[in-house]
């Protein structure tokens, strides 16, 4: 089992005023776990300091394979296995291939960087969304900060995000179940009271 | 990100320079230099060709069945050859022109900011539209007969041992609409180039009058007013787009139709307006102006240029697939000519190289978008590329045995692009470069991708 996290919580209600916060605070020397917004907001991954993804390169050799699978499985099927003649063409007519293996590769390259991107972001099957503040569906923006993982202290962080105007700064510890949920439990919680019932936070 | 922005010269003016001339000069001189070696060469060492040429058409079973074009055996003349190359640049470089205009009204018609910053630029090619107009007119009075085989009254005379009905039933759409009579001169077909090429530059002096009021008077009502005319333009445009080319292209075939030359001509002018485009932006960036475009415009229009050639292949090999799949004589002559040639059937290949492969793989990272000299090799290979598209279009059913690209091309299409590179930047020259006062420009100057 692993130990309670710690947490420090801080509200802002305007992007702009969030991403200097962000900038400032990291030049503080503060590590933020992670930042929740409402919407996309421009630059918050630069003020993250978020590297690139490589998701493109994950994209390209799914498509590749799909290219590949296409090509591999009509000849075969066409020109080997049960060869056919269809408007007076050769076994082997590329030019009708084209169609289907443009299809595969779009389907394997577009499925392949869903289930990717589930993966390395641990959303996988089983996972269970961990709720800082409901409202960072709404209209705040939410930054986490995990207090086991900065030396500075829980007071000197609150402080920190007084002095970049977040509207408000709160401590959120999350249990031992909340840290290792039961999925089969969230979903009939989930089911049973709806979707945002695992947010304790309600304010 | 935008550390650059306070670099930015919002008054600044491009400035025609004499160093740009010289260069456009050595371009004029390279190309009349380069036509009358290809002339010397096509009078002395083609006079040959023409006597084989219907030989070679003779054991073609199904290049004669065009039977006008081989009964009547034309003697070919260098200058059918000019001609047809000029019908070629003229078709071309309309179409980039066009797109200058239509690219500047999608971005007002969609309420785009961030390409407000250069929109001067693509507005200027409209500049060239009067000249292409006027040149096509000539051409098509001149040598209508060598080009476009639909010209001979012989074949609508059902006496006549040339008589052909295929082409027969397309009277309407050349001669004069529901009439019986076939004049010699085509009125329709005049009457529809004369009518679009007024309709497009009354529409280009239209929005560009409103753009250099809102110079002089800020407020909304210039915009609102351009939002108003582009959106009539598009409708135009897209009209007239797809008729033109079946009038100047689809029309030299005259037997063959395809559903959708509109739309491949209208994608192969496309690429090739946004190519010059955005080859237009890193060439005035590399000389000084337009501090405003950032590697995030060049982004875009990048993408822009890589989704289009996309689109172009896409519409080429519908055509072609349907063709090939369908296998009917009548259509698949066009490929036939193309393919089963020896002067063409290189092309063909070269053209999906140029225009498919090349742009994909080249411009498919975010970082080659963001490239100056990438996107500088990209943009000349996609605009030769779309050139020789036209080159395919247009010259196997004009010249047939005796075309091929060599030093008359060459030289005529340098002299047409002179023309328009002078046209476009002394246009450029007369007014500030940036649009001061366009609503949005705030938004192009904090554009990011």
């Amino acid at each position: 089992m692993e130990s309670n996290k710690h947490f420090l919580v801080g509200i802002f209600n305007d992007h702009d005023i969030l991403i200097s916060g962000v900038k400032k605070l990291r030049a503080e020397g503060v590590k933020i776990f992670e930042v929740y917004t409402p919407y996309p907001v421009h630059h918050l991954e630069h003020a993250l300091g978020y590297k690139r993804s490589k998701m493109p390169v994950a994209a390209f050799f799914f498509g590749i394979t799909g290219t590949i699978l296409a090509i591999l499985m009509q000849t075969l099927m066409l020109g080997v296995d049960w060869p056919m003649i269809i408007g007076g063409k050769p076994y082997i007519a590329y030019p009708d291939f084209v169609p289907v293996t443009f299809e595969l590769t779009v389907l394997l390259a577009s499925y392949g960087m869903g289930f990717t991107f589930f993966i390395t972001r641990g959303l996988g099957p089983g996972a269970v969304p961990r709720m800082f503040d409901r409202r960072a569906t709404d209209d705040k923006h939410v930054m986490a900060i995990d207090l086991s993982e900065n030396k500075k202290s829980e007071d000197e962080i609150k402080a920190l995000l007084e002095s970049v105007s977040a509207e408000e700064s709160y401590r959120k510890d999350f249990t031992d179940e909340e840290n290792n949920p039961n999925f089969w439990k969230f979903l009939v919680d989930t089911m049973t009271n709806g979707v945002t019932s695992s947010s304790r936070q309600l304010n | 990100m935008a550390s650059e922005i306070h670099d930015i010269d919002l008054n600044e003016k491009f400035h025609f320079s004499d160093k740009a001339k010289k260069t456009l000069f050595i371009i004029l001189g390279l190309g009349v230099v380069s036509l009358v070696i290809g002339i010397l060469v096509e009078m002395l060492g083609g006079g040959g060709h023409g006597e084989h040429a219907s030989l070679l058409m003779g054991n073609d079973a199904l290049a004669s069945s065009e039977p006008g074009a081989a009964a009547e055996g034309h003697a070919f003349h260098w200058w059918n050859r000019l001609f047809v190359d000029m019908w070629i640049n003229n078709v071309y470089f309309t179409g980039i022109s066009l797109i200058g205009i239509f690219w500047v009204a999608i971005q007002y018609v969609a309420s785009a900011g961030w390409s407000a910053g250069f929109k001067r630029v693509p507005e200027a090619f409209g500049a060239f539209l009067p000249v292409t107009g006027v040149l096509m007119l000539v051409v098509f009075v001149l040598a209508s007969h060598d080009m476009f085989h639909w010209t001979h009254t012989d074949l609508y005379d059902k006496a006549s041992a040339h008589f052909d009905k295929i082409i027969n039933g397309k009277k309407g759409f050349f001669f004069i609409p529901g009439s019986e009579a076939t004049p010699s001169i085509p009125f329709f077909y005049y009457l529809r180039m004369i009518f679009f090429f007024l309709g497009w530059m009354l529409f280009y002096n239209l929005i560009r009058k409103q753009s250099l009021l809102e110079d002089v008077n800020a407020g909304l009502v210039h915009y609102r007013k351009m939002v108003t005319l582009s959106g009539a333009f598009l409708v135009f445009f897209g009209l007239s787009s797809s008729m033109s080319a079946w009038d100047w292209v689809m029309s030299i075939d005259t037997h063959w139709f395809s559903t959708m030359f509109g739309w491949y001509v209208f994608a192969s002018w496309f690429v090739s307006g946004l190519a010059a485009i955005t080859l237009f932006l890193v060439l005035l960036k590399e000389a000084g102006f337009l501090s405003i475009v950032n590697e995030n415009h060049l982004h875009d229009m990048g993408k822009f240029v890589f989704g289009f050639s996309i689109f172009w292949t896409y519409i080429w090999f519908s055509q072609y697939l349907l063709i090939y799949y369908a296998n009917m004589p009548e259509e698949t002559i066009y490929f036939y000519e193309r393919l089963n040639s020896d002067i063409y059937s290189k092309y063909i290949f070269f053209n999906l190289i140029m225009n498919f492969f090349f742009p994909f793989l080249g411009l498919m990272t975010r970082d080659a978008k963001r490239k100056m000299t990438l996107l500088k090799i990209v943009c000349v290979v996609v605009l030769v590329g779309h050139w020789f598209d036209f080159f395919l279009m247009i010259t196997p059913g004009t010249l047939k045995q005796n075309g091929g690209f060599g030093f008359m091309e060459l030289g005529v299409t340098m002299i047409y692009l002179f023309g328009f590179l002078w046209v476009v930047l002394s246009n450029l020259a007369k007014q500030k470069l940036i649009a001061v006062n366009h609503p949005m420009l705030q938004e192009s100057i904090h554009h990011t991708t």
